[in-house]
This record gives structure tokens, C-alpha cells and sequence, in this order.
């Protein structure tokens, strides 16, 4: 049995249309107009145990509605969803022992206190045994580097070791299911890339079953091999990561740097020039035509330098998003 | 001890450490709740024209003494039955979602509130009580004398339901909040009623007759206005019984209704988003 199975889950909800200007903000007193925002529909897909996969989708796509459900948050409109085999609206405490929600921009530790006082807490609620509680906490405030830290008050620290803090928080009681909501927005690159080292280590570890959603492809391309694209509440692409630029990146693109200082005036004809850095280059040419054009660059031109390589996976998908009208087939 | 108390126990134990945190706030804001009590005594003074402690005029069977007497117990009896913040921090919570926590994590959240509020107490008290036994000894000559053991235990009794009834009153008012987001004017009412039925502002028996027996009917009056009179002798020991059963009774209703709100609202809240 699949750890995570979503069956035409939809979830709509009504929001006020305020209408601008003084007048309409009377009426809005007697009288209220609502939309009806479909933030996801019919969406089906299974996920088995270790898995870590990405969720990926622009703003407003269904993603977090999505993870909400999956955690309880949030009733659905129609269709079901089992994770770890219980119904996660029905709030069993066995479930909620069993799986973590981060979300990057909540906070669910005591503020003015210690992290340490939290993660006491958390052992309470969870009924972790004190020995257990020890060894898991120091394994985390090690791997995270933050184990000098515990003892700050939160407040006092920065986005990133708070972010850090977070995790640890979520992973004292060893979730099999981890829900992660933008584990990384805000953070600089320092911070990034310690919480994605410490999640593709931990997962590996631990066989965790872990569904990331994240604007970052960094966060992507490191941690998943599988992603889901939403947008518009429909999912739009469920497979492996490297599918999606076969699928819907149909160029790849060359590197070249040229022998002297300048570039040569007629590259247009080989392929689409994205990047001019004389001597260097960047052209994107379709992929059934690579050879070709590798063979007639290097005939006519002196190349002291080149490499062929996909699209950064960040602008396929962006230009995937930015394709709102045009229908997309699942696989 | 059972899982279920070290979890109540660990709530308590962070909450008083959360509340030391600020420390110099938090003294500056318990001595400043006791300047309205010297306003009061000056104020009876004025009403009564009194020339002390002693002075014997009587108005509705409260002589000067009383009335300093029952300022001073209901300034104790606010100190259980207030809850400041708890209404506001609640409806923030629903608002801006922090109150997720209590969804995705086995604990729960009246449950929460209840000790988190407790440890408040708590350490108000502690800050409290120094300054609460000079006020009381500088005023010592205003109180008759100390009531029987019976009655000692039944003003005991009455603050601890002060504390609840206050407690499941702003509570229940907070959770409103999944219904309306903003609750900041119905706090607003509430301290105005409360003010006025609790007999934090008069005694209740001041009060005209259909006025005094409208208002003790409602559990406003566990808040200020019977722990206050239980002190004051105003009771027998088999009305003192029959009051406090009642008040035990409006602590199930209210716990009830707290039940309830909750549910219906986290099923609102869930349905609706966030």
C-alpha cells in the first residue's frame, strides 16, 4: 500500500469580492459578493514509503492547499486521501504522532525562550522516551550545526538557525511522513544549502517519506528525483524530475568560447543567442540538431572552449507556469 | 505521572518561564494595578463623607468600612476572574494561522490555553503577594474580623471558579473569532457588562431589585461580586453551598460551550481555509 493516495481531491472555497471605493465598502455591509476559488481539483496521486518528492507549482497553483489537506488542516470538498492508512481530516492523534508539517514562514517554537524548552515540550506531547529524546537531539543539533544554539533564546536568532530550529523541532518524534512547506524561503545560500545537505542526508537515513514544495530548483534538483507540477489546481506533470526537460524543454544549449577577444558577427543562424559574453557565448538549439551544429561551429570557427547542456530547470518550469492557457497532458 | 499530566505540567512549567522573561514589564505592570484601589478608598470616602474606618453611616446596608473592604476583596477576586489577553490572543492566533500548531499536533488547545493561563497566574501572584498583604494590612481596620472556617474555605472555593468562569468566558469569546475574525469590540462589550454585572463597579445588592436578580442569574457575578461577598459575610453557610454549586454548574455549561465552539469552529475554520 501506497504511504500517501490522493484520489480527485478538490478543495474550493469562498472568498468576499470587495469591490474598490467607499461605496462599495457601505454596501459590503448589507450585502456581500463571493467568488468561488477552486484551489485544487481532482487531484490524484500515490506516494510510496521513502520517496522524496517535489511539489512544485507557481503561487497560488494548490501546492500548500494541497499539503494542508494532506495534514489535516483542511476538509476537502470532494474526494479522499489516506496517509499512513488514516483519513488525515479526522485529526486521529495517532496520525498526527506519525507525521510534520513545516512550513517555512510559521513559527511553532516559544519565541522569547529557548529552543531547548521547546523541544521539552515536544518530547512531552509526543510521548518520546527521555533517552531516545537525548540521542535524536543531539544527532540534529549535529547535523544541523546548531547544538551551541539551543540553549539562545529564538528570537535572538537568525532566519536560517531558526529555520534549522524548525526541523528539528518537527523531527524529534521521527515522522514517517514529512510535509514540507518552502523549507528554505528567506534563507541565504549558506543556510540553503546546510538544510538541503541535512535533508537528503536525513531522508536517506531514514527512509522518510518527504513532499517538498519550494520556488527553489536548487532545493529541487538536490533533494528530489521525482516532481509533481501543479498549477491551477490541476496537476499538470507527475514523474521523474529529468522528464520534465525532455518533456517540455525542446532546445538545449551550447557553451562556446571563441579563440581572441570578439565573437563572430553571424551566430544567429546556428541557434538563439541567450547569453553574449565575448569571447564567450550561450546559443539554445533544438536538440535533434546539436550534432549539426557542434560539427559546422567547430568546421568554421577557431573554439578553444564548449559544452552542451540542458536548460537550467528553473526556466523550464517558469515558462511551463507562465503557459496558462495552453493544455498540458499528464503523463 | 501519567502522560497526559507531564504534558500539563511541561505547559506550565514553560509558560511561567516564558512570563519571567520580561520581568521589569511585568512588575511595572502589577504595581500599576494597584493604584485604582487607592482611587476607590478615596472616592467611598467622598460618597460617604466618612471620617474613618469606624464612621457607622450605612447606605444599602454597607457602612464605609464595607464598601473599602468589598473594593479591596474584589480587586482579589479581578485578580482571578481578568484574563488579559487571552480573548485578543486567541482571535490573532485563528487569524493569522498560528493556531495551526494546535491542529497538527496532539495536544489540545482549550487544554493548552487553560495551563498556559494558570502558569500567568501563577506568577502574578507570587509578584502580587507582597503588595497585596501590605494593602490588605494597611486596611486591615476596614474588615470585620476573619470569617469561620467554613466560609474561608467557600471564598477558597469561589476564587478558584472566579478563575474558570473568567477563564471560559474570554475563552469562548476568542474562539467567536472563527466565526468572525475580529472580536476586539466584543471584548470592548464584554468589559463593560462584566464591569457592571460582575459588581466590580457596585455591589450587586446596590443594584435595583428586578436589575440585582437579572444579573444573579448570570455567571458574571463568580468574577467579582461572590468571592467578595462570601468575605463579607453575606452568606450562610447553606446559601454559601447553593452558590457555589451554581457556580460549579456554570463552569460545565461554559466548558460545554467552549466544547462546542471549539468543534464547530476548527470544522468552519477547516472547511474555510487558511
Amino acid at each position: 500500500m501506497s504511504i500517501i493516495e490522493v484520489k480527485k481531491l478538490a478543495k474550493h472555497y469562498r472568498v468576499y469580492r470587495k469591490r474598490a471605493g467607499w461605496k462599495a465598502s457601505f454596501n459590503g455591509l448589507f450585502k456581500r459578493e463571493y467568488n468561488v476559488v477552486q484551489a485544487v481539483k481532482e487531484v490524484s496521486f500515490t506516494i510510496e514509503r521513502g520517496e522524496m518528492v517535489a511539489f512544485l507549482g507557481p503561487n497560488g497553483a494548490g501546492k500548500t492547499t494541497t499539503l494542508k489537506l494532506l495534514s489535516g488542516l483542511i476538509y476537502p470538498t470532494s474526494g479522499t486521501a489516506t496517509v499512513l492508512g488514516y483519513v488525515p481530516w479526522q485529526r486521529d492523534n495517532a496520525y498526527r504522532k506519525r507525521f510534520s508539517l513545516v512550513m517555512g514562514q510559521k513559527n511553532q517554537l516559544w519565541w522569547d525562550l529557548p529552543a531547548q524548552e521547546s523541544f521539552i515540550l515536544h518530547r512531552e506531547i509526543y510521548g518520546i522516551d527521555s533517552a531516545q529524546f537525548q540521542r535524536r537531539l543531539d544527532e540534529l543539533t549535529d547535523l544541523l550545526e546548531v547544538r551551541k544554539l539551543v540553549g539562545q533564546p529564538v528570537r535572538e536568532l537568525s532566519l536560517g538557525e531558526r529555520m534549522r530550529m524548525e526541523l528539528i523541532a518537527s523531527l524529534l518524534h521521527s515522522p514517517e511522513v514529512l510535509l514540507l512547506d518552502e523549507p528554505t524561503i528567506g534563507l541565504d545560500v549558506v543556510s540553503q544549502r546546510k538544510v538541503q545537505g541535512f535533508l537528503r542526508h536525513y531522508q536517506q537515513e531514514q527512509q522518510m517519506t518527504v513532499l517538498l514544495t519550494s520556488h527553489y530548483m536548487k532545493d529541487v534538483e538536490a533533494l528530489c528525483r521525482r516532481a509533481i507540477i501543479i498549477n491551477e489546481g490541476e496537476i499538470k506533470h507527475d514523474g521523474p524530475l529529468d522528464e520534465i526537460l525532455d518533456r517540455f524543454s525542446s532546445v538545449k544549449q551550447i557553451q562556446l568560447q571563441f579563440a581572441g577577444t570578439e565573437l563572430p558577427e553571424d551566430l544567429e543562424r546556428y541557434g538563439k543567442i541567450v547569453e553574449r559574453m565575448p569571447p564567450r557565448v550561450k546559443l539554445e538549439v533544438p536538440r535533434q540538431d546539436i550534432p549539426k551544429v557542434l560539427a559546422a561551429l567547430l568546421d568554421r570557427y577557431t573554439i578553444e572552449d564548449v559544452g552542451v547542456q540542458e536548460r537550467p530547470l528553473e526556466d523550464v518550469i517558469a515558462e511551463l507556469f507562465a503557459r496558462k492557457d495552453e493544455t498540458v497532458s499528464a503523463d | 505521572m501519567s502522560s497526559s499530566l507531564r504534558v500539563k505540567w511541561c505547559i506550565l512549567r514553560t509558560s511561567i518561564e516564558e512570563r519571567l522573561v520580561y520581568r521589569a514589564d511585568f512588575m511595572f505592570a502589577t504595581l500599576v494595578r494597584f493604584l485604582p484601589i487607592v482611587t476607590q478608598v478615596f472616592l467611598w470616602g467622598a460618597i460617604y463623607q466618612a471620617s474613618g474606618p469606624g464612621d457607622t453611616k450605612v447606605i444599602n446596608a454597607y457602612t464605609y468600612g464595607d464598601m473599602v473592604a468589598y473594593s479591596l476583596l474584589v480587586m482579589v477576586g479581578r485578580a482571578f476572574s481578568s484574563m488579559p489577553g487571552l480573548t485578543t490572543g486567541i482571535a490573532r492566533d485563528i487569524r493569522d494561522g498560528s493556531i495551526k500548531k494546535f491542529l497538527i499536533q496532539p495536544i489540545d488547545l482549550i487544554d493548552y490555553l487553560f495551563w498556559h493561563r494558570v502558569a500567568h497566574k501563577l506568577v502574578y501572584y507570587v509578584m502580587a503577594a507582597i503588595p497585596f498583604g501590605l494593602v490588605f494590612w494597611l486596611c486591615r481596620d476596614y474588615f470585620r474580623g476573619w470569617p469561620d472556617g467554613i466560609t474561608l474555605a467557600g471564598w477558597c472555593v469561589s476564587l478558584v471558579l472566579a478563575f474558570l468562569i473568567g477563564f471560559l468566558i474570554e475563552s469562548l469569546m476568542g474562539l467567536v473569532a472563527f466565526w468572525f475574525l475580529e472580536v476586539s469590540s466584543l471584548v470592548f462589550v464584554y468589559m463593560l457588562v462584566s464591569y457592571f454585572l460582575s459588581g466590580h463597579m457596585l455591589p450587586l445588592d446596590w443594584l435595583p431589585p428586578w436589575v440585582a436578580n437579572l444579573t444573579l442569574l448570570l455567571p458574571f457575578k463568580y468574577l467579582a461580586y461572590v468571592p467578595a461577598a462570601i468575605m463579607l459575610h453575606k452568606y450562610n453557610h447553606a446559601a454559601l453551598a447553593l452558590e457555589l454549586g451554581t457556580g460549579v454548574a456554570w463552569v460545565l455549561i461554559l466548558l460545554f460551550l467552549n466544547r462546542l465552539a471549539l468543534s464547530r469552529g476548527l470544522r468552519r475554520y477547516s472547511a474555510y481555509g487558511g
